[in-house]
């Protein structure tokens, strides 16, 4: 059977393409940025409906200068700031050293997070200890802001003797209970909706601890994402849901996940609740929109999907070469600068900090990354030390079952 | 003692444990103040509260997901399941994430989440309320799949599952709900009020997860069911005469090895009978078991009686069920050898 002749158009496929491919001159003219200190700060107990605004602006406190303007300043102290800076610094010296550790045949795979340190790093100032965080790959920062051992974390990455994770676990997928960070999966978007049950749990028995969960632009296609807006919604579950727009998902610019047609944040105005768009390059935008979102779900008012809008600065993971795909000079044009920097700068101009003091701090750091290797690598590297074999058994379940006792034996374990 | 059905021992063991744990709580599409499509959760919504037992979106992914941060931060939800034709969009969070976080974590966090859901056929259910998914899960290392064969195993095993501190998959034979099935279709309902098994504790008690239960002894032939095949097994052998050992397994993961293996050492031959499809069903694990551990004391070929590999056909009912007369036949078969 043939198909109808009509005198209507050809229907065409849309497939999106992002503006610049490697060779292109990297153009981010046409983002739409509104300047710092413009965004409005509703009070915390606006209704979802009365803030739609938010989800399709950007909140921003620092300016070009490096000054902190407008409603969302934290009026944070110096102090503060510098624990900040220092974590932050910390963080993307250690993914520098494990980056070159992987390059040197120390691991099998590491993933960076440069260009978005201040996301985790800002967080952890604003949320409790016992809050319980639902992290991506790309959230080391809360772990060694939370002061994990830098160290436990190499074991972790070596899968050495001393991992805390007994090898079970491919390398930088932590978990770390006592530091309120949730085991990672692997699997993405996952945890998104896990997170809302954790805070489902917490508000069930009256307590007053919160979940804060991570995902990814590319991630918010999955039903986890939607799992957790609808549950979120329904139960007002006290959690933040945090989107990490770094714009791409391995090769796959954010458009592919729908962020051509609408931000990521809207995303939370069809299931009624409320969204902040933040600068995540911006510490104290970052840090800002975390403590209205957490006292929002503190004082019983549940969930804010929150959209932080940064680059991805690293390749996907040590597997990916982004000079593939997109222009190699496209990071370093981001309009919205670089976290350290832009929080060095406001340091300085409120003459709180100096350039001596910043290389000195990094001197510090690095010379403490250096130990912590140096005492990781004593241990073993991936392969050359390890855990007992006899893991291999343990803790699928509590309590192993006649299977893994014999074929632990069958092993020779 | 009370005479339950499957239905009420079942709504007694989460009664039971909410009374006892306030860390239970009950949460499931329609399971809240209507108490669950098939009534398994009634009154649980209004003898305990909102939050103890509550309805939930149509997300089975959703549901398992939040029931895994709830474990995650030590409440022990007992999650249900509609129908185990719908587990489907929830089965990455039981296979990446529930049956993984201990492991991943190092013994840091675990899940001791229950999933309630309805199994099997003989309800003209057609293919999307009949299906058998238990081997799906049983290949999947860190999950603990339960099937239970009356009302007082139900209970039982239903609390011992609740109690686990690990996730555990706990499929209820949807036609044994209301009364024994053995297969014979034509003949008058019978309520459980007739079956001994229905003899039901109103307390606490276990029925512990891993041990199978010999529940007619015989020296001829070894066979190994769970569910509504147990009836039908039993059904079988009273018929065809021959001298079967039946055992309900109860628990397919972990199987009860040492029962399976010295039931088949005593009578040298094994009829294996499940009612989902074939292909790499659990009765090819049971086989390969009985293989591996009794072969020298084997006298015929392992027989396989489950239901055929396709989907499960709404005007076909009784002629894709396992009934009688396959088993018969395939018991007649291995007394050949």
């Amino acid at each position: 059977m043939g198909h109808m002749i009509r005198n209507e158009p050809s229907l065409s496929l849309h497939i999106p393409q992002p503006k610049c491919r490697p060779g292109d001159r990297v153009d981010f003219s046409t983002l739409d940025l509104p300047a710092a200190g413009e965004a409005r700060r509703p009070d915390v107990d606006t209704h979802p409906d009365e803030m739609h605004d938010m989800a399709y602006g950007l909140i921003r406190v620092l300016d070009d200068e490096g000054r902190a303007v407008g409603p969302w300043d934290p009026k944070l102290d110096g102090q503060t700031l510098r624990k900040g800076l220092r974590n932050m610094l910390l963080t993307r010296i250690f993914d520098d050293r494990m980056y070159r550790a992987q390059r040197q045949g120390k691991t099998s795979f590491y993933m960076k997070c440069t260009g978005e340190e201040a996301i985790s790093c800002a967080q952890s100032l604003v949320l409790h200890h016992d809050d319980m965080c639902f992290p991506t790959y790309r959230q080391q920062g809360m772990l060694i802001s939370r002061g994990y051992p830098i160290v436990d974390m190499m074991n972790q990455i070596y899968n050495n003797a001393r991992d805390p994770l007994k090898g079970h676990q491919l390398p930088i997928l932590y978990s770390a209970r006592d530091y309120g960070f949730f085991t990672i999966s692997g699997n993405l978007g996952t945890q998104f909706p896990q997170a809302v049950g954790w805070a489902m749990a917490s508000a069930y028995k009256g307590d007053s601890r919160i979940a804060s969960a991570y995902i990814g632009d590319g991630s918010t296609a999955t039903m986890d994402f939607h799992h957790a807006l609808t549950f979120a919604a329904v139960y007002r579950a006290p959690v933040l849901l945090n989107i990490v727009n770094n714009q791409w998902a391995i090769s796959s610019f954010q458009g592919i996940a729908g962020g051509e047609a609408t931000t990521f944040a809207a995303r939370a105005i069809g299931y009624g609740l409320p969204a902040l768009r933040v600068d995540g390059n911006d510490f104290l935008a970052v840090h800002a929109a975390t403590e209205w979102a957490a006292e929002r779900a503190r004082s019983n008012r549940g969930a804010t999907v929150i959209e932080f809008y940064t680059y991805r600065v690293a390749g996907h993971s040590t597997s990916d070469d982004p000079s593939k795909y997109r222009p190699a000079d496209e990071a370093e044009k981001w309009p919205l600068g670089d976290p350290i920097e832009r929080l060095k700068q406001h340091l300085i101009v409120r003459g709180e900090w100096s350039q001596e003091d910043h290389q000195a701090l990094e001197a510090e750091l690095d010379a403490e990354v250096r130990a912590a290797a140096k005492e990781a690598e004593s241990i073993g590297t991936l392969g050359k030390s390890m855990p007992s074999p006899k893991a291999i058994f343990e803790h699928v379940f509590k309590e192993p079952d006649w299977r893994h006792i014999r074929q632990r034996q069958e092993a020779g374990i | 003692m009370a005479t339950m059905t499957m239905i009420q021992a079942l709504n007694s063991a989460m009664d039971v444990m909410m009374e006892r744990d306030p860390n239970v709580l009950v949460m499931g599409e329609d399971v809240g103040y209507f108490g669950g499509v098939f009534r398994v959760t009634e009154g649980l919504q209004k003898k305990y509260g909102l939050t103890r037992c509550f309805d939930t979106p149509i997300a089975e992914g959703g549901i398992v997901a939040t029931a895994i941060g709830m474990g995650a931060y030590g409440i022990r939800p007992v999650v249900e399941i509609q129908f185990a034709d719908y587990i489907f969009p929830a089965y990455d969070q039981l296979v990446s994430e529930a049956a993984r976080i201990r492991y991943r974590s190092g013994g840091e966090f675990w899940c001791p989440i229950t999933v309630r859901s309805p199994y099997g056929g003989g309800i003209f259910g057609g293919q999307t309320h009949s299906q058998s998914p238990e081997a799906i899960f049983a290949h999947v290392s860190g999950l603990k799949t339960v099937i239970p064969s009356n009302p007082y195993d139900a209970k039982g095993l239903l609390i011992a599952s609740i109690e686990d501190d690990d996730p555990v998959i706990f499929l209820e034979p949807k036609r044994l709900y209301n009364g024994p099935f053995n297969g014979h279709h034509e003949e008058a309902v019978v309520p459980w009020s007739q079956h001994p098994m229905s003899e039901v504790p109103e307390d606490h008690y276990v029925v512990p997860l891993g041990k199978a239960k010999i529940v007619r002894e015989g020296g001829d032939v070894t066979v190994l069911a769970y569910g509504t095949m147990v009836h039908v097994a039993l059904a079988a052998v009273a018929e065809s005469g021959i001298d079967g050992e039946v055992i309900d397994l109860r628990t397919i993961v972990p199987v009860d090895i040492e029962a399976i293996v010295a039931s088949v050492k005593k009578t040298g031959r094994c009829v294996i009978v499940h009612e989902a499809t074939r292909t790499a069903g659990f009765g090819a694990e049971l086989s390969a078991l009985v293989q591996e551990n009794c072969f020298y004391h084997l006298e015929a070929p392992i027989e396989r009686v489950t239901g055929y590999d396709t989907p499960y056909p709404h005007a076909f009912e009784w002629e894709y069920f396992v009934g009688p007369a396959r088993v018969i036949a395939a018991l007649e078969r291995v007394m050949e050898d």
